[in-house]
């Protein structure tokens, strides 16, 4: 199905979900409030018509200083019956909770870790939302725009009340 | 009477792990309750860094995820900029392109093949699979100057157009290949030893494994028909005859079957696009965004300036994000890049397969034995470095 038709379709019936609904490059994307976000992707999901059965990549970005609300966390959902592809995307808050996916696809489970470890994010209803990638004590979400390049916690214990923080912006709260 | 369970961690130092992955194993007696993958022994921020790099220099990280498949790496994410820009890359560039893709995942397939049939017992394997790789990783060199870490793709085509010999090395390879893949299913497809340890091994079913977010290799050989070079055909692979090989039953005998198949395919892609190889540039005409040739910058005040520019600067696609993914050798690769309308990228997040294939783990493991256990992580085909990034 052609992404106009697409787009139609989803204008015609799931309106009240999206914010705003674009063509980008050649690419759907709809912008959704979180709450409407299970809903709809059962919807896209099970659709005869739009069978959106594959989720193909959860990820986010953080928009410090840029956006109202920080965090962005982006869905991309493909049909593997008929090769088309939707990005869904929802604006979050640092304190905010997102549903997760990991009820209608296992495999948001990893992923959803992936971004809670690396921005913060938290999922509701997650199964097991702990660090993936970082040690289970590190602190700090290193994809945060906040987070400095650089720096490099101290491994040991013998000089870390030695070690200074370049970085000591306000809305950094890693420490 | 108690049932007791026994908890056995597998690496991160093991060579059967294939790298630094830790499974932590729930056994009763020898059966596997639960296998946990603990990951993140080799994460080193690689999409951190690429925002501190220009578009060009971000390409040379890439290649450190799938080592194994570095151009796959390179060609999703400079395809992922290309659909940002809009930009058109000339024929001759995307042949190639798919000549180079090919053979690396013939060399990702041969490294899967000799360490997965060494796991399980078949030693002899690794000898001959790294013989035939090393061939490949010649061409790799002799194109872009590097065996592994090759950069070869830029934004808007190639590094540098292949040298003078490129086709008779590439025939080479094509015209002994088959006969050398006739030697490895001559050791292994009716081995009896073989069979019995992967038919009905780590069965997975093709509803479970679209859960699961399974892709290439490990998502056809339980029959789903899903290939991003048929479904959403990129670098002119429409323009190619090649089939998608498909198992039935979704052990890991049919991923391995799965394999081989696609091996010939591969072949069957790069004879086709070395015979069809047109002539022309090897990458965008576009100078903002591509390198002019350096004989012109040296005699052209135009081209001195984009020269200039392009290797100080950059160039600083419009604002906007984008998705794209490409069929690597262990399934779908995806790069999502954000541009905030900067030299840099704003964010860049790669949908590693080898990453979401690790996390069916359990689900393939559970009830089987424990010398199952990693027959399995290798038929998953993992490469620890694109797995933590």
């Amino acid at each position: 199905m052609l992404v106009e038709q697409i787009k139609e379709q989803l204008d015609n019936k799931r309106s009240d979900d999206f914010e705003s609904l674009y063509i980008f490059r050649g690419d759907i994307v709809g912008i959704i409030k979180k709450e409407r976000l299970i809903d709809l992707c059962r919807f896209l999901k099970d659709n005869p018509n739009l069978k959106f059965n594959f989720l193909s990549m959860i990820t986010a970005a953080d928009y410090l200083g840029k956006n109202k609300k920080r965090f962005e966390v982006v869905y991309s959902l493909y049909s593997i019956e008929q090769h088309h592809r939707i990005m869904l995307k929802i604006a979050c808050d640092k304190n905010e909770e997102i549903p997760s996916l990991t009820a209608i696809w296992d495999t948001a489970n990893f992923q959803e870790r992936e971004v809670y470890d690396m921005f913060g994010i938290r999922f509701s209803n997650h199964p097991n939302l702990t660090r993936i990638l970082m040690d289970d004590d590190w602190v700090g979400h290193p994809q945060r725009k906040d987070f400095p390049l650089t720096y490099e916690a101290p491994e040991f214990s013998h000089n870390r009340g030695n070690v200074e923080l370049d970085d000591k912006s306000p809305d950094r709260e890693i420490f | 009477m108690t049932r007791k369970t026994m908890t056995l961690n597998v690496g991160p130092q093991h060579p059967a792990t294939h790298g630094v992955l830790r499974v932590e194993v729930e056994l009763d007696g020898e059966t596997v309750i639960s296998a946990k993958p603990i990951i993140g022994y080799l994460h080193s921020g690689i999409e951190k860094n690429m925002e501190a790099k220009t578009y060009t220099q971000a390409i040379t990280m890439t290649d450190r995820m799938d080592y194994l498949a570095p151009m796959s790496n390179n060609l999703v994410y400079v395809m992922a900029v290309e659909k940002l820009m809009g930009v058109e890359v000339p024929l001759r560039a995307q042949y190639l392109r798919v000549i180079m893709t090919e053979l690396t995942r013939l060399n990702s397939h041969l490294v899967w093949l000799g360490t997965h049939a060494t796991d399980i017992g078949a030693m002899t394997m690794l000898l001959y699979a790294f013989r035939e790789r090393e061939k490949i990783l010649q061409v790799c060199e002799f194109v872009s100057g590097v065996r592994m870490m090759t950069t070869y793709f830029r934004i808007g085509g190639l590094a540098k157009d292949v040298p003078e010999g490129f086709d008779t090395r590439v025939k080479d390879i094509i015209d002994t290949f088959p006969a050398k893949i006739d030697e490895y299913e001559g050791l292994l497809t009716e081995n009896k030893i073989w069979k019995n340890r992967t038919i009905g091994v780590g069965k997975i079913s093709a509803e479970d494994a679209i859960k699961s977010g399974l892709s290439g290799p490990m998502l056809r050989a339980s029959g789903v028909n899903w290939d991003i070079r048929k479904a959403n055909p990129y670098c002119s692979y429409d323009k190619f005859d090649f089939e998608v090989p498909l198992g039935k039953n979704g052990d890991t005998y049919d991923r391995y079957k799965c394999r081989v198949a696609e091996m010939r395919q591969s072949l069957r892609i790069i004879r086709q696009a070395l015979e069809g190889l047109p002539h022309g540039s090897y990458i965008s005409k576009d100078y903002k965004i591509a390198p002019p040739p350096k004989m012109e910058a040296l005699k052209n005040m135009e081209q001195l300036i984009h020269h200039f520019k392009f290797w100080t600067e950059g160039f600083s696609p419009p604002q906007g994000d984008v998705y794209h993914s490409i069929e690597s050798p262990k399934g779908e690769i995806g790069c999502y890049i954000v541009s905030d309308g900067s030299n840099k990228p704003y964010r860049v997040h790669f949908r590693p397969p080898s990453f979401v294939n690790i996390s069916a783990l359990n689900k393939l493991v559970k009830g089987h034995m424990m010398s199952d256990l990693i027959a399995i992580i290798g038929t998953t085909d993992i490469v620890l470095g694109e797995v933590d990034r």
